[in-house]
C-alpha cells in the first residue's frame, strides 16, 4: 500500500517518548562528568558503577533542569515527588534497576502547540503532555565481532558505564489522535518544537544524532471515524526529526497492510532503520514486562518550594514560537517561505548566519537554495554538512565587497562542503580573484568585440538582447573571475549603449 | 591490657604508658590464641593495622592533638567497604572483592585514629540471627563455643566477649546490633536512622539499615558512637543536625525522675523465664535510682514481625541485583550474560539470601504490591504512631533485647520463622527508625548465658539510652562487683 491509500481509510493515534540528556557538568546521582565521547569507563566511581555500598545523591540541577522543562511545557509541577527503582537485569545497567520516577513525576499534565503547513495553510496542533519525569541512563553496551553490531551473531560484548547515570528527563505524550494524514509531520513538528524549547531553555545540547534527544514513537491506526484503539508498535532508534516523520509513516503502511491482510498487528518494540527507512522487530511486548516499581529508600523526596519555582518560571526565555514571530517580522519574510525555513529546520542555521553579520534575504538564500540542494544530492541532513553559519556569512560578505562573484562564491561553497577549509582556503587553494580592474576587463571585451564583430556591431545598433552572448564570452575569458554586472556596464559603454 | 576496656585503654596511650602498636599487637595475640576457636574474624589486615597504629603513636610523640581514641582498635564487620581490603559481607559473592574507596564510617574510624583490625564474620549481607548465614564459616559464642553469638554481628559481638577487639563496629537492620550484644554479655546501639552514614555500607535493606558503636561498656559505646556518627552529604538520608552528646549523657547516668515506659506487648509468652527474671530485676533497679516505671502498650507490635519480612526482602531483592558478576566479585558459567548472571547468583548466593529475594520479588509484583509492601508500609506507620504515643507520655521505653539466651549452633538452622521470633522485640526500632540499646542484664537461671535489656528512645534522642543505660549498667556493677564479662570462661591457654 502507498500512504495515500493507508490514510483514505484509517488515521493514526500516535504517543510520543522523548528522553533528552540533560547537559549538567556532573551526573544524576554522583559528580562524574558528561563529557560526550570520553574515552570509555573514564568518567565512573562507585556511585555510577553501583558498586556495594554506593549511595546516590540527587543532583540539584537536574532537578532545576526538570522544572525548566515542566514550565515551558506549560506543565504542573509537584511540590512532592518521589524517584522510584525500575527493576530489571541488563549488563549495561550497574545496579540491576534504573532510578526514575514512577507515580510521582515532578511534572505533569500540560501541552505545546505546534503549527505544520497544509493544504489549507497554517494549522495549529496542541500536544497534551502527560508528565516529565527524571531518571538515570544506563551505560552503552558495544556488540564485539559480529557482522550487525548487534548482541545476535556478537563473539562478546563491552560495556562502557560512562553514559551510566547521566540525567535523563523522559517526556511523554497524551495519547494523540485527530491529526489524519498529518500526523507524521505533527509528530516531526512536535519533536522539532520539543528540541527548540530544550534549546532555548540551555538545558541540553538535543542532539539528536549523539543520542542527547531520543524519540520513541507508540502509533497504532483505526478506521477514520472510529473511536476505538488499535494496537501499537513502538518504535525506537528514531535518530534525526526526518526519521520521526519517515518511522512513524512507515509504521502507518506498515500497520494497514497487516490489518488489510486481516492480520493482528504485534504489540512489540521495533526498531528503525535510517538506510531503509523501515523498522525490524525487537522484543516482543505481549507479556507486560514487570519493573516491580517501588520507592527508592536510598533517596529523600524532592520537594521543590513555591518560591523556587516562581523564579524559575520567571527565568524561563522567550518561547521558540514568539521568538520565531519576532524575526519573521525583523526579517520581513513572508509567511510562505517562513514556513519552508523552519520545515527545513534551517531557521536556528539561518538567525545565527545573520547574527554573524549577513544580510537575512542572502543568508537565507544560500542556506535553503544551494546548500540544501548539496545536501539533497548527497542524501544528507544539511547540519551533517561540513559548513558553517560563519562560512556562510563569510561569503556573503564577500559578495557583496565585490570580492566574489555569485558563480565564484557557488563554487566556493562546494569547495568548503568539500573540507578544503573555510571560504578564504578555497579562494586560495582555487586562486578565484574576481578581475575588478577595468583595464583587463576593457582589453578584454576589446579582444571579444574583435573576434565576433556581426554581434558587437547588432550591439552597437541597440539591439541589447546580444549582449548576452558577448558578455558570455567575456566571462569565459576572465575565467568566470569578473563580476557579470561590471562586465555588461563597460562592455555596453564600450559600444556606445551606456 | 586487652581485658581494659576501651576508655582505659585510651587513658593509657594518653598517658604513654602503652603505645598504640603494643596494644594493637596485644590483640592480634589475642586473636591467635582463641580465634580458631571463637571464628570472630573472616579477615585480619595486620600491616594496615600497624602502619595506622604506628602513624598514631609517632602523631602522640610529635605531641599533636589527637582523638579520643586514637590508638584503640577496633573490629569492623565485613559490611563496611574498606579501600584495598577484603569485603565480603559474608557472601561468597564477593570473594576477593577489594574496594577501591572507604566507608564513611571506616573513613570516620581513620579519621579518629581508631586501628582496624581486621572484618568480622556475619551473616550473609546481614541476613541472619546467628551468624551461621556466613558463607564462610559460624562464628562460636565465648559464653559456650557450641552456641551462637547472635546475628547477623556475631563476629564483631564475639570479638568483644573474647577480648579480641575492644571495639566493634556492627550494622542493625531489625536487631543485628542489639540481639548479638544481647547474648554475648556485650553493648550494642543501634542509633537513629541517618544518624551514621550508610555510604559504604553494603546495602540489605535501605530504610532499615543503620550502623552504630558495640563495645563492652555503656561510655565506650558512646565513644565509638561520637566518633563515626555525623551528617554526610554522600548519604541523602543522613540526618543534617549535631550528634546528640551521647558521651557526656554516659557519664551523667542518672536516670532520678525519668519516666520509663515498660512495653507490655514485648514480654509473656515465648520469653525465656530467665531472660524477664533479670529484665525485671533491671527494672527494680531502676526504680530504686529514682526512675518512675510506668507499663505502655504498643498494640501495632503484633504485626511488626510480618511488616518487617516483607520490607526487608523486597528493599534486598533490589539491592542485590547489582550482584551480576559482570563488574566485581564472583563469575561462575559460560555463555551469554543472562546465563553468566544466572550462574553466578545460583553458586554466589546462599539458601537465606535467595529466599529473602524470592519472597521480596514476590512482594513487589504487580498485583500483590499493595496486599503486601503497600501493607507492610502501612503497618510501619502505625508502629511509628505507637512509638510516639508511647513517648509523648515517657522518656524511654524498655524490652528485654532477645527473648532468649543463645541457641545452640545448628538448632534453628532448618526453621526459618524460630530463627525470625529471635527479632521480636528489636524489629519494632528498625521500623520506626528511632534509637535503641542493649546492655547486658545478667545471666539466666537456666542456662547461666547473657541476657539483654534493651532500651528504646525517640529519633535523634540517642543521648536519652547512653544515660539510662549507663545508670543501669552502674547499678549492675556494684550488684555484681565485677563486669559480666569476667564470669565468661577462659577461652585459649592463658587470660
Amino acid at each position: 500500500m502507498n500512504y495515500e491509500q493507508v490514510i483514505a481509510k484509517y488515521e493514526p493515534v500516535m504517543g510520543l517518548e522523548v528522553h533528552v540528556e540533560l547537559n549538567t557538568n556532573s551526573k544524576m546521582f554522583c559528580g562524574c562528568a558528561t563529557v560526550f565521547g570520553a574515552e570509555p569507563n573514564t568518567q565512573t566511581c562507585p556511585v555510577c558503577l553501583g558498586l556495594p555500598g554506593s549511595l546516590p545523591v540527587v543532583n540539584e540541577t537536574a532537578i532545576e533542569s526538570a522544572i525548566k522543562i515542566g514550565l515551558a511545557l506549560n506543565c504542573k509541577v509537584t511540590p512532592f515527588s518521589r524517584f522510584a527503582r525500575k527493576n530489571y537485569f541488563y549488563p549495561d545497567m550497574p545496579k540491576n534497576y534504573q532510578t526514575s520516577q514512577y507515580d510521582e513525576p515532578i511534572c505533569f499534565d500540560g501541552h505545546l502547540d505546534v503549527e505544520i503547513e497544509t493544504e489549507e495553510g497554517p494549522k495549529s496542533f496542541r500536544i497534551e503532555i502527560e508528565r516529565v519525569h527524571m531518571e538515570e541512563d544506563t551505560g552503552k553496551s558495544l556488540h564485539m565481532g559480529g557482522a550487525t553490531g548487534r548482541i545476535h551473531g556478537a563473539d562478546y560484548s563491552l560495556l562502557d558505564y560512562n553514559r551510566a547515570g547521566i540525567p535523563l528527563i523522559e517526556i511523554v505524550t497524551k495519547i494523540i489522535p485527530g491529526t489524519g494524514k498529518y500526523g507524521p509531520e505533527v509528530a516531526k513538528a512536535y519533536v522539532a518544537e520539543l528540541r527548540d524549547i530544550l534549546r532555548s531553555i540551555g538545558v541540553s545540547d538535543v542532539k539528536m544524532e549523539q543520542g542527547s534527544l531520543r524519540c520513541d514513537a507508540n502509533v497504532s491506526l483505526r478506521l477514520i471515524g472510529s473511536d476505538s484503539l488499535g494496537t501499537r508498535s513502538e518504535t525506537k532508534n528514531v535518530n534525526s526529526l526526518r526519521s520521526v516523520e519517515r518511522a512513524i509513516r512507515g509504521e502507518m503502511i506498515r500497520h494497514a497492510e497487516l490489518l488489510e491482510k486481516g492480520e493482528k498487528v504485534k504489540q512489540e518494540t521495533r526498531h528503525f532503520q535510517e538506510d531503509t527507512g523501515t523498522t525490524r522487530s525487537g522484543r516482543s511486548k505481549e507479556q507486560a514486562e514487570d519493573y516491580r516499581y517501588f520507592q527508592d529508600p536510598d533517596l529523600v523526596p524532592v520537594a521543590p518550594s513555591a518560591e523556587w519555582i516562581e523564579a524559575l518560571r520567571k527565568s524561563l526565555p522567550e518561547k521558540p514560537s514568539a521568538h520565531r514571530k519576532r524575526l519573521q517580522e525583523a526579517w520581513s519574510v513572508p509567511d510562505k517561505e517562513m514556513a519552508a525555513m523552519i520545515n527545513a529546520d534551517l531557521l536556528g542555521t539561518v538567525e545565527a548566519t545573520v547574527n554573524l553579520g549577513a544580510d537575512p534575504t542572502k543568508a537565507r538564500g544560500w542556506w535553503l537554495g544551494e546548500i540544501s540542494r548539496i545536501a539533497n544530492e548527497k542524501e544528507l541532513a544539511v547540519e551533517e554538512l561540513s559548513i558553517s553559519p560563519k562560512d556562510v556569512a563569510e561569503i556573503v560578505e564577500l559578495i557583496q565587497k565585490g570580492e566574489l562573484t555569485d558563480k565564484l562564491a557557488r563554487q566556493v561553497v562546494e569547495g568548503v562542503i568539500n573540507g578544503e577549509g573555510t571560504p578564504a582556503d578555497v579562494i586560495a587553494k582555487r586562486g578565484f580573484k574576481v578581475v575588478s580592474d577595468d583595464g583587463a576587463l576593457l582589453a578584454a571585451i576589446e579582444k571579444v568585440c574583435a573576434a565576433m564583430p556581426d554581434v558587437a556591431e547588432k550591439v552597437r545598433g541597440g539591439h541589447l538582447p546580444a549582449a548576452g552572448a558577448l558578455i558570455g564570452a567575456v566571462m569565459k575569458e576572465t575565467k568566470g573571475q569578473a563580476d557579470a554586472a561590471k562586465v555588461r556596464e563597460l562592455l555596453l559603454g564600450h559600444l556606445g549603449q551606456a | 591490657m586487652i581485658r581494659k576496656n576501651a576508655s582505659e585503654m585510651a587513658a593509657a596511650l594518653a598517658a604513654k604508658e602503652i603505645s598504640s602498636v603494643e596494644l594493637v599487637n596485644a590483640h592480634y595475640d589475642r586473636i591467635a590464641e582463641v580465634d580458631t576457636q571463637v571464628k570472630a574474624f573472616l579477615y585480619l589486615d595486620k600491616d594496615g593495622a600497624l602502619s595506622q597504629a604506628k602513624a598514631v603513636d609517632d602523631a602522640r610523640a610529635k605531641g599533636e592533638t589527637l582523638a579520643p581514641l586514637a590508638g584503640v582498635p577496633v573490629a569492623l564487620k565485613d559490611i563496611f567497604t574498606q579501600k584495598g581490603v577484603p569485603t565480603t559481607a559474608g557472601s561468597k559473592i564477593l570473594e576477593g572483592w577489594r574496594p577501591p574507596y572507604d566507608a564513611t564510617v571506616t573513613a570516620n574510624l581513620k579519621k579518629n585514629g581508631i586501628v582496624i583490625l581486621g572484618k568480622t564474620n556475619m551473616d550473609e549481607f546481614a541476613m541472619g540471627s546467628s551468624t551461621e548465614n556466613s558463607a564462610y564459616h559460624p562464628t562460636h559464642n565465648p559464653w559456650d563455643l557450641t552456641r551462637i553469638p547472635g546475628g547477623s554481628g556475631g563476629g564483631s559481638s564475639a570479638s568483644l566477649a573474647a577480648f579480641e577487639a575492644p571495639l566493634a563496629l556492627g550494622t542493625d537492620t531489625g536487631g543485628s546490633i542489639r540481639q548479638p550484644a544481647a547474648v554475648t554479655g556485650t553493648v550494642g546501639v543501634k542509633p537513629t536512622y541517618g544518624a551514621v552514614s550508610r555510604y559504604g555500607m553494603i546495602a540489605f535493606s535501605s530504610s532499615l539499615d543503620q550502623g552504630g558503636p558495640c563495645a563492652r561498656t555503656v561510655l565506650d559505646a558512646a565513644l565509638l558512637h561520637e566518633a563515626i556518627a555525623g551528617h554526610d552529604p554522600k548519604d541523602s538520608t543522613s540526618i543534617n543536625a549535631p550528634t546528640p552528646k551521647v558521651v557526656d549523657a554516659a557519664k551523667r547516668a542518672d536516670v532520678k525522675g525519668l519516666k520509663i515506659g515498660v512495653i507490655k506487648e514485648l514480654q509473656g509468652d515465648g520469653y525465656q523465664k530467665g531472660v524477664l527474671n533479670r529484665f525485671n530485676e533491671s527494672i527494680e533497679l531502676l526504680s530504686s535510682l529514682g526512675a518512675e516505671i510506668v507499663e505502655v502498650s504498643c498494640p501495632s507490635f503484633e504485626y511488626a514481625l510480618a511488616a518487617y519480612y516483607l520490607i526487608a526482602p523486597s528493599e534486598c531483592s533490589s539491592n542485590l541485583a547489582r550482584f551480576d558478576a559482570m563488574r566485581y566479585g564472583l563469575r561462575v558459567g559460560a555463555g551469554d550474560a543472562e546465563a553468566v548472571m544466572s550462574a553466578t547468583r545460583e553458586a554466589g548466593f546462599g539458601r537465606e539470601v535467595k529466599r529473602r529475594i524470592i519472597l521480596g520479588t514476590y512482594a513487589l509484583s504487580s498485583g500483590y504490591y499493595d496486599a503486601y509492601y503497600g501493607s507492610a508500609q502501612k503497618v510501619r506507620t502505625l508502629i511509628m504512631q505507637d512509638y510516639a504515643k508511647a513517648f509523648a507520655g515517657v522518656d524511654v521505653l524498655v524490652s528485654p533485647t532477645a527473648p532468649t539466651t543463645a541457641f545452640k549452633i545448628g538448632e534453628k538452622s532448618n526453621d526459618p520463622l524460630a530463627m525470625y521470633l529471635n527479632d521480636v522485640a528489636t524489629i519494632p526500632v528498625n521500623l520506626a527508625g528511632i534509637c535503641g540499646m542493649s546492655l547486658p542484664s545478667g545471666l539466666a537461671d537456666e542456662d547461666n548465658l547473657p541476657t539483654g535489656f534493651q532500651i528504646m528512645a525517640p529519633a535523634m534522642e540517642d543521648q536519652r539510652l547512653y544515660n539510662v543505660g549507663a545508670a543501669l549498667e552502674a547499678a549492675l556493677l556494684s550488684k555484681w562487683g565485677a563486669p559480666l564479662l569476667a564470669k565468661a570462661p577462659a577461652l585459649g591457654g592463658s587470660k
